[in-house]
């Protein structure tokens, strides 16, 4: 079920009779290096009365005021992270797309890298047993085994 | 009438479910044959009641009939027939029907096509199936009844949401559900075989076809959506890491995961418990993914605490059933004795590397997907987790997959060398690297994105018809290539689909150009090497919307090449705007063009995009699925389901070497 957008779709309606459009033509900066970092920025960006998308893709008004917030500040000179923080100290952490690694958060970010170790720790040690348990050969088969087989391999 | 038939017969498949549960399952513990023998035709009278009852309901919303309060919410007397038809499951009700359908009619397959299946296994594996169905009947009959009339019904309804009222949308669900539900079969086996104490080669042959089949519908209802995402949402993107878009991708990344383990148990005898508890975790987040769409939960903790019933219903499900089969899990696993035996470095290793690479990046997607939840419900933090973490932290995962894949596809069981493997893709290697490094050199500058996709894809690509090349005795003679195991070929034409994928994603990302501008009638302007004209803009009536069409020439090298029309749709029942986009499909580039608002001094906005190799990402999920269903038609699998087949075949000329 693709049913993403689907409230944000239905908030943007409810909060304004005429969608715009993403980035407008208008907001674009003169200046193509500060434009790019602009849309960068954007893209790590919630947009916040939508459902999980970027103020980059959004429609909605409030996300073109957040753009336009991020040209005013890059304009002015800040810093990436300086527009980062700003924009963060006004509306929370919830507005990151990509969280910080901060707190709790350090589990989210350790939660592949330590999956993957763990797994292949496991994966080791059941490797190790394999090639080395003794077991039984493969081609000990019990007598009803081997009838089914037969039974298989009929057909 | 016919809906309340509809109604009563949806009961009546709830109470030959909750039979079928139970006789059965007595019956192979007991060992009476008799009430073994109840579950096949229980199984076939559940599905044609279900089905009597999902066909009442599509009757209901055909007919626009308005007492039906689904059919006033979700459909309109004016819309198009196939958006009638698929409005039946574009709704909560309606799409929970579907998914009890599609659980129904896998049981009947299980009924009608499992005729050589041991009794006590197929009993076993229908009663569980049934199980499942007992709890979804109860959750549609009590929380969610699709079949509630209305005192006094209006003159007409409210619409389908028009962003549903597509083709790519319309059968974007039956497959998805066909693929998840799919997924029931591999857990009623996997359970059975727990209950029986007894998983060997026989029972992954069994289990196989059922997964590949699940596998394969969810691969084309994943596409499918992320198609419709593609042209439909209006800027092109393809993959959004949306809660409800993971709550299907991860049943699919744990699919992939089983299919190749349940290998490693039908030809070596290895591995058994993991795939039993892969099986498991396979439903498992295929009921997590129903409980993520269903229950609102991931949008919001309070749309949820206001309307809990649904989700507390369905998370009730997830822990019984969960629950009830990791118990038995961890009291039975110790039962199944693994037989092979394999070294370190050998096709074994391989695929339990793959299903490491898969199952944690499963992991990944779940967590990511569940964080903001509980770092809310935990830790007090209201947070996001977005495409860039999901980007950063997945993606990783399926480098290092690929990058190993075409190696393990070319290692023998039991014992390996990697030099051997490696050896004959050389030329393999050599070309991708050859590709990257083309990509890399002619465009300056820019990230490494493009030329390490580029290469993983081609080596997928190449390593894909090495691997065939040497199946077929490393020479050119057709007939050893036709008589090639269709598994064989299943197997290349897969690998090389998810090589394709890669491909496509790569250049999607590393290279799409991007043209905003506010454009007047008749002005051209280029983007890239296309000149584009903004011709005109008129107003067009639809059935059931009003469009603003543009008709937007596309030049390329002077040449006209293309005359589009991007959209702008409102429909005024639902009262929503879409945006229909407007796409010069080729085969290594798409021209995408979005018509926006009117502009103040006059002249429309325009968005353009250059899209390089984007159709090739559902080229190869396409490949992906047609691999898969060679894989499905190979000879084992015919073997071994159509029993009633008598004519003598020729023994097999040696084992096939796989």
């Amino acid at each position: 079920m693709n049913m993403r957008r689907l409230i944000g779709a239905a908030l943007t309606v409810a909060a304004l009779a005429l969608p715009a459009m993403a980035v407008q033509p208008d907001e674009v900066l003169d200046d193509p290096a500060l434009e790019a970092r602009a849309r960068e920025l954007s893209q790590d960006l919630r947009c916040l009365v939508c459902r999980n998308e970027s103020i980059d893709e959004s429609n909605a008004e409030l996300a073109r005021d957040l753009r336009l917030l991020v040209r005013e500040r890059l304009v002015a000179g800040d810093s990436d992270a300086e527009v980062m923080d700003f924009i963060v100290a006004r509306y929370g952490e919830y507005v990151l797309l990509r969280p910080g690694t901060g707190g709790s958060n350090i589990m989210l970010w350790a939660a592949g890298p330590a999956g993957l170790l763990l797994a292949l720790i496991v994966a080791g040690f059941y490797l190790r047993r394999r090639a080395a348990s003794p077991g039984r050969s493969e081609d000990d088969l019990s007598a009803q085994e081997q009838a089914r087989l037969d039974e298989i391999l009929k057909d | 009438m016919i809906v309340e038939l509809g109604h009563f017969a949806l009961i009546l498949a709830a109470c030959t479910a909750i039979v079928q549960a139970t006789l059965p399952l007595i019956g192979a513990q007991t060992g009476r044959p008799a009430l073994m023998a109840v579950a096949e035709p229980a199984a076939k009278i559940q599905f044609l009641l279900t089905g009597f009852s999902f066909a009442a309901l599509t009757w209901a919303f055909i007919g626009s009939d308005f007492s039906l309060r689904l059919v006033v919410a979700n459909s309109h007397s004016l819309k198009p027939l196939i958006y009638k038809i698929s409005g039946t499951w574009g709704n909560h009700e309606g799409s929970m029907l579907l998914w009890v359908l599609i659980l129904t009619l896998f049981g009947a397959c299980l009924a009608w096509f499992g005729g050589n299946l041991p009794p006590g296994l197929r009993a076993r594996a229908l009663a569980v199936q049934a199980a499942v169905g007992v709890a979804f009947f109860g959750f549609i009959l009590f929380t969610s009844n699709p079949f509630t009339r209305l005192a006094m019904p209006p003159f007409d309804g409210q619409d389908l949401n028009p962003l549903l009222q597509d083709p790519g949308l319309a059968f974007h669900p039956p497959f998805l559900y066909l693929g998840y539900v799919g997924l029931s079969m591999s857990f009623s086996f996997a359970v059975a075989a727990l209950i029986e104490g007894r998983v060997d080669a026989a029972w992954a042959r069994w289990v196989r076809p059922w997964t590949l089949a699940a596998w394969i519908f969810l691969t084309i209802g994943i596409a499918l959506g992320s198609w419709w995402a593609y042209y439909e949402l209006g800027w092109g993107g393809f993959w959004f890491w949306d809660p409800v878009e993971n709550a299907s991708f991860m049943p699919w990344l744990l699919a992939a995961a089983l299919l190749h383990s349940a290998i490693v148990v039908e030809k070596r005898e290895s591995l058994k418990s993991w795939t039993i508890l892969l099986a498991i975790m396979a439903f498992g987040f295929s009921l997590i993914g129903t409980f993520i769409v269903r229950s609102g939960v991931i949008t919001s903790v309070h749309a949820f605490a206001n309307d809990p019933e649904r989700g507390v219903y369905i998370l009730a499900i997830l822990a019984v059933f969960m629950g009830g089969s990791l118990t038995l899990f961890a009291v039975r696993s110790g039962a199944l004795q693994a037989r092979g035996m394999f070294s370190m470095v050998s096709r074994e290793s391989v695929l339990l590397l793959n299903n490491v690479l898969l199952a944690v990046a499963c992991f990944v997607v779940f967590v990511g997907t569940i964080w903001p939840l509980v770092a809310e419900m935990l830790f007090d933090r209201k947070l996001s987790v977005g495409p860039p973490f999901f980007n950063m932290a997945f993606t990783p995962f399926m480098m290092v997959l690929g990058a190993v894949l075409p190696i393990g596809a070319m290692m023998p069981w039991k014992r390996a060398k990697i030099s051997r493997a490696i050896r004959p893709l050389f030329p393999a290697l050599g070309l991708a690297l050859a590709i990257a490094g083309l990509a890399w050199t002619m465009q300056t500058g820019r990230s490494l994105v493009g030329p390490i996709g580029l290469f993983l894809g081609a080596w997928l690509v190449f390593g894909a018809l090495t691997d065939l090349w040497s199946r077929a005795g490393r020479g050119f003679n057709v007939g050893r290539y036709l008589r090639l195991p269709r598994a064989d070929w299943g197997r290349v034409v897969a690998h090389s689909g998810l090589g394709v994928t890669m491909l496509g994603i790569a250049g999607l990302t590393a290279w799409q150009e991007e043209d905003i501008r506010a454009a007047r009638i008749g002005e051209s302007f280029t983007v890239g090497a296309f000149e584009l004209t903004l011709e005109g803009v008129r107003q067009v009536e639809g059935p059931n919307y009003v469009s603003t069409m543009g008709d937007v020439r596309l030049f390329q090298d002077g040449q006209e090449i293309a005359l589009l029309h991007p959209e702008k749709r409102v429909y005024p029942v639902a009262g929503m705007p879409t945006t229909e986009a407007a796409i010069d499909y080729r085969f290594l580039r798409d021209v995408y063009v979005v018509l926006g608002d009117a502009q103040d001094g006059g002249g429309y906005t325009v968005r353009t995009y250059i899209k390089p190799l984007t159709n090739w990402i559902w080229l190869g999920a396409l490949l992906m699925a047609l691999g898969g269903t060679l894989s499905l038609t190979d000879r084992r699998f015919r073997v071994a389901a159509g029993a009633a087949r008598k004519t003598p075949v020729a023994p097999a000329q040696g084992v096939p070497a796989e």
